[in-house]
């Protein structure tokens, strides 16, 4: 475990070798390609001078609703397709043809509709969140061992305790899986959700940085912030399913 | 897959069926559980018609069916959390259970750290939880390996004869069927019937050793014959 931590930390100090030694060899002046110590030294001092924070806050709340929206709608959507071909076989058509159209082209006409404030926000988050996590959802459940449902029922268990003590503990890998997806997506989702319309977050921050500030190391600072964002969330959710599953070696 | 299966179990006895595979032992078994319907005939349950699963019937399948993620403990202490026990108080039943089929300090072990032989226990431990008097074991052991089996057979009958419940094992092993019960009942290939009832007149408290007798030879030669001449094409439909 500690191994694996030098080495992913190894990783990154390697990648941000060779970009340091890009900058060196090339030449490229800070407005193309900022050394990293420019960047790391641009997000020090936005972070100090308050720049950043407002920003950072406005695509947090915006991802922690998208999100919240999104994963809850998704599971009670995968629940319903899990439990009826019916429902499955009407809706699934619709949801692949909603994942497949672009989030880039759908993100205006969202904005459009529903103005450029937070709510415009939370739809695109929760909608591209949405898809993984009902394909998860569904296949989790699919997936279960219908020996254990016989179990249940021979023990006489309710429809919730079925629920409650079968299938949901039995679909968590599942489902946690896609949250993983679900959540890196969502920092996608609330970026290119600003990109389309808003005067605040990270999304604009970029935009602001590329063009009328014109502080390209401000904008790799923002880049940095949401890739580390992508990175939390992720992390967090492999801590919740260290906590609920275990280790994946000491799944069975 | 059954057709005419006439069979009576007495309070407190042990009755195994055996039968050729897919003769529909299990699916009797799943029958009297009530898991499964019929599509005629009855079942009685300690007087009752079964209509469906019964709290005073404890299921031993043929494979421990643990759910992978709790401990052996919670796994025995599951029928008591669905009937709305406290925590406390079906944790420490559990670990009762769990010690009564020789796995004292195995309560926080998962599924998958337990042999073949220690999860079929912790599974019998689970249907002996709510102190059912029918149990209901269908080919229990008979994944595991023969030196095993044969443990859990006489610790089975150890345990049957304090609780005094009344057993039905479908197996299709004979010296399991002999040693264990007082009737054993053949069952033709499918559709099954009740081809023989063999009585099985061996001494209680049962041992292995006492196997090499007269009488379990001759239960184990009638039940051979019964099975080959069930088996044979002329008595076939």
């Amino acid at each position: 475990m500690r191994r694996d931590l030098l080495l992913t930390a190894g990783v990154g100090l390697l990648f941000l070798a060779v970009w340091q030694a890009i900058v060196l060899i090339g030449g490229y002046p800070p407005y193309i390609l900022p050394s990293p110590f420019a960047v790391a030294g641009r997000l020090a001092s936005a972070a100090g001078t308050g720049i950043l924070f407002p920003h950072l806050l406005t695509t947090l709340v915006e991802i922690a609703l998208g999100l919240a929206l999104g994963v809850s709608t998704a599971l009670l959507l995968g629940f319903l397709l899990a439990r009826s071909r019916l429902a499955d076989r009407l809706l699934s058509p619709y949801l692949v043809a909603a994942q497949a159209t672009p989030i880039l082209a759908l993100a205006p006409v969202i904005v459009l509709w529903f103005g450029s404030g937070l709510l415009s926000k939370v739809l695109i988050c929760a909608l591209i969140c949405f898809f993984p996590m009902v394909v998860a959802t569904t296949v989790g459940l699919r997936s279960i061992d219908p020996r254990l449902v016989e179990l249940a029922r021979s023990l006489r268990a309710t429809q919730r305790q079925l629920i409650r003590t079968i299938e949901v503990p039995a679909a968590l890998p599942q489902i946690l899986g896609g949250l993983k997806v679900a959540v890196t997506l969502s920092v996608v989702g609330a970026i290119v959700a600003e990109w389309a319309g808003g005067d605040r977050g990270l999304g604009v921050l970029i935009n602001l940085a590329r063009g009328s500030l014109f502080d390209i190391p401000l904008m790799f600072a923002t880049l940095v912030v949401i890739a580390g964002l992508g990175v939390t969330l992720y992390l967090l959710v492999v801590l919740v399913e260290r906590r609920l599953v275990g280790a994946p070696h000491q799944r069975s | 897959m059954l057709d005419r299966v006439r069979l009576a179990v007495p309070e407190g006895g042990v009755v195994a069926v055996v039968g050729p595979s897919g003769c529909g032992k299990s699916t009797l078994l799943r029958i009297v559980a009530g898991l499964l319907s019929l599509d005629g005939g009855t079942v009685r349950l300690l007087g009752d018609p079964v209509t469906g699963p019964d709290a005073r019937v404890g299921l031993v399948f043929q494979e421990p069916r643990l759910l992978p993620w709790r401990s052996a403990r919670e796994n025995v202490a599951y029928p008591l959390e669905l009937r709305g026990v406290p925590r406390a108080e079906r944790l420490a039943r559990a670990d009762e259970l769990l010690a009564s089929v020789g796995l004292d300090g195995f309560g926080d072990a998962r599924p998958a750290q337990l042999s073949g032989g220690m999860a079929q226990r912790v599974g019998l431990a689970r249907a002996l939880v709510l102190a059912p008097p029918v149990l209901l074991l269908d080919e229990p052991f008979g994944a595991l390996d023969a030196l095993t089996r044969d443990r859990l057979d006489a610790e089975l009958l150890g345990l049957w004869e304090r609780a005094g419940s009344t057993i039905v094992l479908v197996t299709h092993s004979i010296p399991e069927a002999v040693f264990l019960a007082d009737r054993v009942v053949v069952l033709s290939p499918r559709p099954g019937r009740v081809v023989a009832e063999i009585p099985v007149a061996l001494p209680r408290p049962r041992r292995w050793a006492d196997l090499d007798g007269v009488e379990s030879g001759r239960a184990a030669a009638a039940i051979r014959r019964a099975l080959e001449e069930s088996a044979d094409p002329e008595a076939g439909e």
